[in-house]
């Protein structure tokens, strides 16, 4: 069974608080920006497969701020090392969303490597997340969110969706000076607040 | 066939430069955050001494590229960070660099040892191709470095580390001499 990923996004957004940190990458980022724009969403990841890095690095820089990361499963299978990274690093406010619709997507939906096989919140579990776990169904995510942000991270959900509607895939805006200086403008503005 | 240095038991004696100078200096640049993987010309003198320091924040990765992107995200906030790795790892990374730290404009500052290098012979004449062409390919990528090989090297380490945040560009320290430890 699978839900649409655009609809999964929408019942998250209301369990993001206005200091959270969301780092999203590829479709699921092109979905986020129209769902739910706002200065703290950290869409420069640059090179595909680093957006845990970067979620990491934004957690150990804030650890007053919760980080989210919606990454994709194509680029997760490139830093899968960043998984053993982030549970040594012992980030209690690390959040990790995986869109495991088990294509390359945005490159032409060509499957993944052992697209039919591979068990990323497995792979999370064993790669010492203190929470992990797949969801296949929407109420599943709803249901689940709530426990989810109860519990200290890094947690790792993977998502077992399909796309939903066509989302405009605004890849100037992501790589952008605009969007970089944005976030850290809302970065510096928050802090001081 | 890899070319690598041979040994050479006539090679002139050199001075090596501080592991713990490199620390000082390391920590006047307001440093705390290092971001790092193993490197055999750095490990003796400069990761197990960091590793042990309470005023460092050690986040150990799995490959290179990891630590750009941490190390990027960091300095969003002015957190500062420097990446150690192998020169080996620094090739692995180049679009990573290329990428977060030239196209997005962002301060990584990268400490890599030239695992291979003689240490009386500067990068370019090694005998080792994967030292000889670090530089080459640095200044290809238009990427800011300097070398630490003497003992008074180290003395440039806040300047370059403050020059890289101030102007949100990469810098990378190449270490062609193991630091000692002392």
């Amino acid at each position: 069974m699978s839900f649409k990923r655009d609809d999964a996004l929408r019942v998250l957004i209301p369990h993001v608080a206005e200091t959270d940190i969301v780092v999203a990458v590829y479709q699921s980022c092109f979905d986020w920006l129209v769902l739910n724009p706002r200065d703290l969403n950290y869409v420069a990841v640059g090179a595909m497969g680093q957006a845990s890095s970067h979620g990491l690095g934004l957690a150990l820089a804030n650890p007053e701020r919760r980080v989210i990361v919606l990454d994709g499963d194509g680029s997760l299978l490139m830093n899968l090392g960043s998984l053993v990274t982030v549970a040594n690093a012992g980030v209690t406010n690390f959040y990790h969303f995986l869109s495991a619709n088990r294509v390359y997507e945005v490159n032409g939906a060509h499957p993944l490597p052992g697209a039919e096989t591979v068990d990323f919140a497995g792979i999370a579990a064993a790669a010492g997340y203190v929470g992990s776990r797949s969801i296949s169904t929407l109420e599943g995510f709803s249901g689940q969110l709530p426990e989810i942000f109860a519990q200290p991270g890094p947690q790792f959900t993977g998502l077992e969706w399909s796309a939903g509607e066509d989302y405009p895939r605004d890849y100037h805006y992501i790589h952008s000076a605009e969007a970089r200086s944005r976030f850290r403008q809302a970065l510096a503005r928050q802090s001081t607040d | 066939m890899v070319a690598t240095a041979p040994s050479d038991g006539d090679a002139p004696q050199v001075a090596h430069p501080s592991g713990a100078e490199i620390i000082r200096q390391i920590k006047a640049a307001n440093v705390r955050e290092i971001v790092a993987l193993p490197d055999i010309v750095t490990s003796d003198g400069l990761l197990w001494p960091i590793s042990k320091d309470p005023e460092f924040r050690l986040t150990r990765i799995c490959k290179e590229d990891e630590g750009v992107s941490i190390c990027g995200a960091m300095s969003y906030n002015g957190t500062r960070a420097v990446l150690m790795m192998q020169q080996t790892g620094l090739m692995d990374s180049l679009n990573a660099i290329r990428a977060i730290g030239v196209d997005y404009e962002l301060p990584i500052v990268m400490l890599v040892g030239l695992q291979g290098k003689e240490p009386h012979l500067l990068p370019d004449a090694s005998a080792s191709y994967g030292v000889r062409i670090v530089r080459p390919v640095l200044d290809a990528m238009g990427l800011s470095h300097s070398l630490i090989e003497e003992p008074q090297d180290v003395a440039h380490i806040p300047t370059a580390i403050d020059a890289a945040y101030a102007n949100s560009r990469p810098h990378i320290f190449l270490v062609g001499r193991a630091p000692v430890v002392s």
